[in-house]
């Protein structure tokens, strides 16, 4: 009933100042939407970064066979033959970090069209390969399952390859090649990649079904690697150590046994990942506290000069009977108030200006729930925390001098 | 026979001034019953505000007792003496005090919105009544700058009305009024007294003095005369001797 009461008459007193009590918003609400759109664009701008950052493979996965002694003497991992295709399939069935996973063969050789050849390597894999190295095809198509079960001979080469052996500019899909005198046929061509971090050439690749690398090129039935895709940058770590597990049963290894096998993350890159994009959300955490803040005091700039100003009206109040926290009250409701509807406005205003931005711009923008809860919450806070002072101040005011004040 | 509503017995009241003590009240006694009309006179100086205020239960007293309708007052917290002047008291002031841009009505409801054991039914109901009592039946829906000067003191009078104060307590209530106007407030305070509502005018007009029924009068904080007044005007037969209006 009270609250009531005071609801209706700190309401009363907005409405009967539409324009002091626009302005005090105008704070809030500017504030609020700068917040959003903002955090929108941050947000839009982090995925996009956090999707280059991905496509240099920052949450690989790489096994690889080692620590194998024998007699005293470590032996180079392509000499071991520990990492097999049953490895694969156990890893394949209980690892539930790991997006893709491929079995990885490779050898070296010439890849021959006609007059013309380069000496490249061979990779043997299965389909998912493309999809944990975030490679992307310019022409034709992946092999696929079926493919790989037949040990098909097909193969998908990199750009260097193809201006290489195709310098007439022939579109080389659909064309016969030999990878040391074994016929392949081109059925796709992988996007431009350029150099790695490492300096390697990325576009010189030739990859085929590891089944076909395995019993044509090779003439083994190990394998040299096996590589995956954890769920997520973050889950990297999770997943080494869950493949290490799985691995280490598979090998029955017991407890004191050193790993016969090394399972390695991208660890530079993921701290390069997760440093970036703490970065950015502080710089953004920055920006919209400041937005806040100055929208905050704008609140308590008006309610102090709307005390000084309804000095008069305060000592009436309290002089036919009004409390001091009643008066407490009322500058409170009516600071949260304003706060309450500039936020929503601002809010509105906010997702506004980024759909403008995403629309008129193309910048990739995002807003995410987490923004709007939290700008709310903060400028509805802004506007207890700044309208508290104005209204202890009218509150603690005698009403002889209010009454008297002109 | 009647209640005593206002007991005041050797109150003093002293302000602090720097090193020097001020002794606005000097130890003054009187007592007040229901449905009397009292001014209370003094030129500027003379403590009448100090009164005043004691009166209002805005100030308290600093030696001396004072009760009103029973209760005395006597360090109250702030919160008390907020519901003693929300409960007890109706003010009218010089400058009416009404909240701009706000309705008549409103503006009466104003204490009781301070009052949480009445309902707004109830609140409306009587914010109708007490306009109705001040003549401005038909004016409840303007604000105050839509009203006449009279006007506004009259919403005023209403508004002091609306908690069925033990007494109304009007300080210059026709301070800013010209005659013709203070008269038609006199009037509508003489027919509120009428109905025995008990009414304290402080004012330092000996004109108005001459409409109630008793005068305290006051000087350099020591009561130098109270007397009944024996031959009371009427406001309602000085208005109609008044020259006509031209307009």
């Amino acid at each position: 009933m009270r609250l009531l009461n005071l609801l209706k008459i700190a309401f009363k007193a907005i409405v009967l100042n539409k324009m002091r009590t626009l302005l005090t918003m105008l704070g809030i609400i500017i504030g609020v939407a700068s917040v959003i759109t903002m955090l929108a664009i941050g947000e839009g701008s982090k995925e996009s970064i956090r999707t280059a950052i991905s496509s240099l493979g920052s949450n690989i996965i790489a096994i690889k066979p080692g620590a194998d002694v024998r007699g005293g003497v470590r032996r180079s991992r392509t000499e071991m033959e520990s990492l097999t295709l049953k490895d694969y399939e156990a890893i394949k069935e209980k690892a539930t970090l790991l997006t893709y996973i491929t079995p990885v063969v490779d050898g070296g050789g010439q890849v021959i069209n006609g007059s013309n050849n380069w000496p490249t390597s061979i990779i043997g894999v299965n389909s998912d390969y493309l999809n944990i190295k975030v490679w992307e095809l310019n022409n034709g198509s992946m092999f696929t399952d079926i493919d790989v079960k037949s040990a098909a001979k097909v193969a998908v080469i990199g750009k260097t390859i193809v201006e290489n052996i195709f310098p007439d500019g022939t579109n080389p899909v659909g064309e016969m090649i030999r990878f040391n005198n074994i016929p392949f046929l081109v059925i796709g061509v992988l996007a431009e990649k350029g150099e790695n971090t490492g300096g390697q050439d990325q576009d010189d690749i030739f990859i085929a079904p590891y089944t076909t690398v395995q019993k044509r090129i090779l003439a083994i039935d190990h394998l040299m690697e096996i590589t995956g895709s954890a769920v997520s940058e973050a889950e990297a770590q999770n997943a080494v150590d869950e493949v290490g597990e799985i691995l280490r049963s598979q090998h029955q290894l017991i407890d004191n046994e050193e790993d016969d096998f090394h399972v390695r993350s991208m660890d530079e890159l993921i701290t390069t990942f997760s440093s970036t994009s703490e970065m950015l959300t502080l710089l953004l955490v920055a920006v919209a506290s400041i937005s806040l803040l100055i929208g905050g005091i704008g609140i308590m700039n008006i309610m102090y000069i709307s005390v000084k100003e309804r000095t008069k009206e305060i000592g009436l109040r309290m002089a036919i009977g009004a409390k001091g926290s009643d008066i407490l009250l009322q500058f409170l409701i009516e600071s949260i108030l304003i706060s309450i509807t500039g936020g929503l406005l601002g809010v509105i205003l906010g997702m506004g200006a980024t759909f403008f931005i995403e629309t008129f711009f193309h910048w990739p923008t995002y807003i995410a729930l987490y923004s709007i809860i939290i700008s709310f919450a903060v400028c509805v806070i802004t506007g207890i925390f700044f309208g508290w002072y104005p209204a202890r101040k009218a509150s603690a005011l005698d009403p002889i001098t209010a009454l008297r004040y002109e | 026979m009647s209640k005593e509503i206002i007991k005041i017995e050797n109150l003093k009241r002293e302000f602090i001034m720097g090193t020097e003590t001020v002794h606005a009240l000097k130890g003054i006694s009187f007592t007040i019953k229901e449905g009397e009309f009292v001014t209370i006179m003094g030129s500027s100086g003379s403590g009448k505000s100090t009164l005043l205020n004691i009166l209002g239960c805005l100030d308290q007293p600093s030696f001396g007792t004072f009760e009103i309708d029973g209760l005395i007052v006597k360090d109250l917290s702030r919160n008390e003496s907020a519901t003693i002047r929300n409960e007890k008291i109706g003010f009218i002031f010089q400058s009416y005090n009404l909240l701009s841009r706000t309705s008549a009505l409103e503006n009466v409801e104003l204490p009781l919105l301070y009052n949480c054991k009445i309902s707004s039914q109830e609140r409306r109901k009587r914010a109708i009544e007490s306009l109705k009592m001040v003549g401005l039946a038909d004016r409840m829906d303007h604000t105050p700058s839509q009203l006449s000067g009279g006007q506004q003191q009259r919403v005023a009078i209403a508004r002091s009305l609306i908690n069925n104060p033990v007494m109304i307590l009007a300080d210059e209530a026709t301070g800013n009024l010209d005659t013709r106007t203070s008269y038609e407030i006199m009037s509508v305070l003489q027919d509120l007294n009428k109905q025995g509502i008990t009414i304290i005018f402080v004012t330092h007009e000996p004109d108005i003095a001459s409409f109630s029924n008793r005068t305290i009068m006051l000087r350099d904080g020591n009561i130098i005369d109270d007397y009944i007044n024996t031959n009371i005007r009427s406001a309602k037969d000085r208005l109609a001797k008044l020259p006509k209006q031209e307009d």
